[in-house]
């Protein structure tokens, strides 16, 4: 038998084969950018170049049928060069002018819609759910697709105050990330223990050190090591439950989704922030999460007209008030809304600023 | 032809409407994919049972110990046999893509090509790792697929604990707000570390991700355990004309309400004559009159990273953002990439060998302060690092005396 195949360390590729010629002839040499229209970027070299960036939106999860065809417009009327942003958005590069009005028209005939750019509501980053996940209490795709296809326009438009990020997570970990608005996974009740599988399938001293709140014990149930919960303690986050099975966390019916909102990843302005907590208690509700999508338009239309140019989510919300928030947007404001974790005594008012 | 389709009035509402539909793209599969046949059944069952029905396992490649996000489903019929048998393995290999995702088409087709002989077809551009997603494999086939995307010259990714994929913007290539050579950056860093994300032996995962400038298009603060940002320390450079411009085609007021005034220090002022006048000692580089000036204004000329350690997300103790512990670094020499590289080296080993199990970067650095940390990877303390100075008493000061020394040494070398 022959010695089988090692693998070729290489690493990291090198982009400079892969990248359009315009944008390798010009590397780290770019003076300025405007936008043409929404879905198009014009980036001017100081070498006199130009090159049109035609951006499209995705659904990420692509069959090769898809990305073939993406492959025939980038070489019939693109340069055979294009990139993707990490929101899954495709870009195809084009060093005239003349062919950018075509390849929109193209891609939108084809049914892939030409926006994301500027303020705008760009595509939903977004993680695996149960396509793939082995942990998911949703679906991450679907919630996606159905999200889009409500915010089509605001993602072909260039017409919010500054851009949207918005992200989803199918487990309260939120590999979705920090967005704008992030609509991530709820759970509302303790994990429901298999105690027949526990002694075999989980290391339990890991599964105890894993709960942010030491609410996990080893125990003996009929004679079998296992684990048990306070139930008291127990915050419902779902972190025993990835290396830990049996703990089962995933509910249909009390796994809930919640609203975040005033993540940003820029230093733009303010300092980068997290989200916080608007709403919670939307039901799992495939496969259009119907109530999910009336939150978030409700949301984006008040900040759409309540926002000044530039502001992101949390500057705006900054700016008027979480008050005003809960008043302009008429979520209701709870005690789960007042945060109680370790540090959290921050995020109190501890002054007499009060807006009336 | 594939085996017959199963009934998926769930996932068939997800094909219509605006937006294109992963729904119609798995259909297409399945014309003639039993997986993917399959894979829609197991899917068609989760939207029916919201639960979800993969488990994890262990699949890999010859000479890795990582890379590959192995799957078997769970959902089982009365005879404890896969309801959906051709879809009972649907492993992910995650592949670095080039550095700033770019690709030409003929790369592409070539990948398609590749994975519809060895996979399901289905392709996703690409997960929050940073990776590409070849999503459906057998267990049989990860060897052979791997095999052949490898020898086009694309590698595993990381996944467990252990170096993971980095991601860097599009940067210089494409953006004239770049500071930094930012696929250089990402290439040096994790391909110095291939055997750390190859071969999984950390505490947890630790990324590296590098954006150009301060609006972080690659969310490095909030994600990476070792994030790259760039900024430059002369003064911004203003094209006095264009401001001019600008203000005539915008307006005075547009120009103080959105430049001026939202300047968080600020460091600006319209002048009468509609030049803008920049205080660059009090500038903090956050890039928002760059963005909304760009023509304008831009990066001066002696440009350089910032360096942040310990962003994550909320697993275990809640989300943490990176906090600085490079204010400023050149990377332009070959000698500046050896020196972020042994940076960089210097933050893992004391990471492996200091964080407990399942502890990333900031947890360890919460856990133990910044003091030993810095200690640990050999940097002095600079007040870039803080947002204030403590306000609780309770310290112990009596090395007071020397630590002052110290500062008043390092100033004097500077």
């Amino acid at each position: 038998m022959s010695a089988p195949r090692m693998p070729i360390e290489s690493g990291v590729p090198d982009p400079f084969p892969f990248m359009h010629p315009v944008l390798k002839k010009n590397y780290g040499a770019w003076s300025y950018h405007d936008r043409p229209r929404p879905g198009v970027l014009h980036h001017v070299a100081k070498s006199g170049d130009e090159v049109w960036t035609v951006r499209a939106g995705t659904q990420r999860q692509m069959d090769v049928y898809t990305i073939r065809k993406l492959c025939d417009i980038a070489d019939e009327l693109a340069e055979g060069h294009v990139r993707f942003t990490m929101r899954s958005n495709i870009e195809f590069m084009v060093s005239e002018e003349s062919k950018v009005a075509p390849l929109v028209e193209k891609l939108t005939t084809e049914g892939f819609p030409v926006g994301g750019t500027g303020p705008s509501v760009t595509m939903i980053s977004h993680t695996q759910g149960w396509l793939h996940c082995d942990i998911p209490a949703t679906d991450a795709s679907g919630v996606v697709k159905a999200l889009m296809d409500e915010l089509h326009e605001e993602f072909i438009k260039e017409e919010m105050p500054n851009r949207v990020h918005i992200t989803t997570s199918c487990c309260q970990i939120n590999c979705g990330g920090q967005g704008d608005i992030a609509i991530n996974i709820q759970h509302t009740k303790p994990p429901k223990i298999n105690h027949d599988l526990v002694g075999n399938a989980c290391e339990r001293p890991t599964v105890v050190a894993r709960c942010p709140v030491a609410a996990i014990r080893p125990a003996m149930v009929n004679g079998k090591p296992t684990l048990e919960i306070d139930e008291k303690k127990c915050i419902c986050c779902g972190a025993c439950f990835p290396p830990c099975p049996p703990m089962q966390i995933n509910d249909p019916e009390h796994s809930k989704l919640a609203i975040w909102v005033g993540g940003k990843h820029s230093n733009a302005r303010s300092k980068p922030m997290f989200h916080k907590l608007v709403a919670a208690g939307l039901p799992n509700n495939p496969p259009r999460w119907p109530e999910v999508a009336d939150t978030v338009k409700n949301i984006l239309a008040v900040y759409k007209e309540d926002a000044k140019d530039w502001e992101r989510m949390g500057d705006w919300v900054e700016r008027i008030g979480w008050p005003q928030f809960f008043e302009k947007t008429g979520l209701p404001f709870t005690k789960y809304h007042i945060d109680n974790w370790r540090g959290g005594r921050v995020n109190l008012n501890a002054s007499a600023h009060i807006r009336f | 032809m594939a085996k017959k389709t199963h009934d998926t009035p769930m996932l068939d509402q997800l094909e219509s409407g605006p937006w294109p539909s992963f729904v119609t793209g798995l259909k297409r599969l399945a014309n003639d994919n039993d997986m993917m046949v399959d894979l829609m059944g197991q899917l068609e069952t989760s939207y029916h049972t919201k639960k979800g029905y993969w488990k994890g396992g262990t699949v890999g490649v010859v000479g890795y110990g990582g890379g590959v996000i192995p799957r078997f489903t769970e959902l089982m019929d009365e005879n404890k046999k896969p309801l959906f048998p051709a879809a009972s393995e649907f492993h992910t290999l995650r592949i670095q893509p080039p550095a700033g995702m770019h690709y030409d088409t003929a790369t592409l087709r070539k990948f398609c090509d590749i994975w519809e002989k060895y996979g399901s077809g289905l392709i996703a551009f690409h997960g929050q790792s940073g990776d590409i997603m070849f999503q459906g494999c057998t267990t049989e086939n990860v060897q052979p697929s791997f095999d052949a995307l490898n020898e086009m010259g694309f590698d595993l990714g990381g996944a467990g604990p252990a170096v993971r994929t980095g991601m860097s913007c599009v940067g210089a290539a494409r953006c004239e707000q770049s500071c930094l050579d930012e696929q250089k950056i990402h290439r040096t860093l994790v391909n110095a570390f291939l055997d750390d994300m190859h071969r999984p032996a950390l505490p947890y995962k630790f990324k590296f991700k590098v954006s150009g400038c301060a609006n972080d298009c690659m969310n490095s603060i909030h994600r990476a355990d070792m994030a790259i940002i760039g900024t430059w320390r002369d003064e911004m450079k203003v094209d006095q004309d264009e401001v001019k411009k600008f203000v005539v085609d915008k307006g005075r007021k547009y120009v103080i309400d959105n430049v001026i005034s939202r300047c968080p220090t600020q460091a600006l002022s319209l002048n009468d004559d509609d030049t803008l006048d920049v205080d660059n000692k009090g500038c903090v580089r956050c890039m928002h009159c760059l963005n909304v000036m760009n023509k304008a204004l831009s990066p001066g000329d002696d440009k350089g990273a910032t360096i942040l350690v310990g962003g994550k997300r909320t697993l275990k103790i809640g989300d943490l953002m990176g906090t600085v512990i490079v204010p400023f670094m050149k990377l332009e020499t070959e000698e500046d990439f050896e020196a972020i590289e042994e940076l960089a080296g210097e933050i893992i080993d004391f990471f492996a060998e200091n964080a407990l199990e399942h502890e990333r970067t900031g947890e360890m650095i919460e856990r133990i302060g910044l003091n030993n940390f810095l200690e640990g990877i050999g940097l002095d303390v600079d007040p870039n690092m803080i947002a204030s100075p403590r306000s609780n008493s309770y310290v112990r000061t009596d090395g007071w005396d020397e630590e002052a020394q110290k500062w008043f040494e390092r100033k004097a070398q500077a």
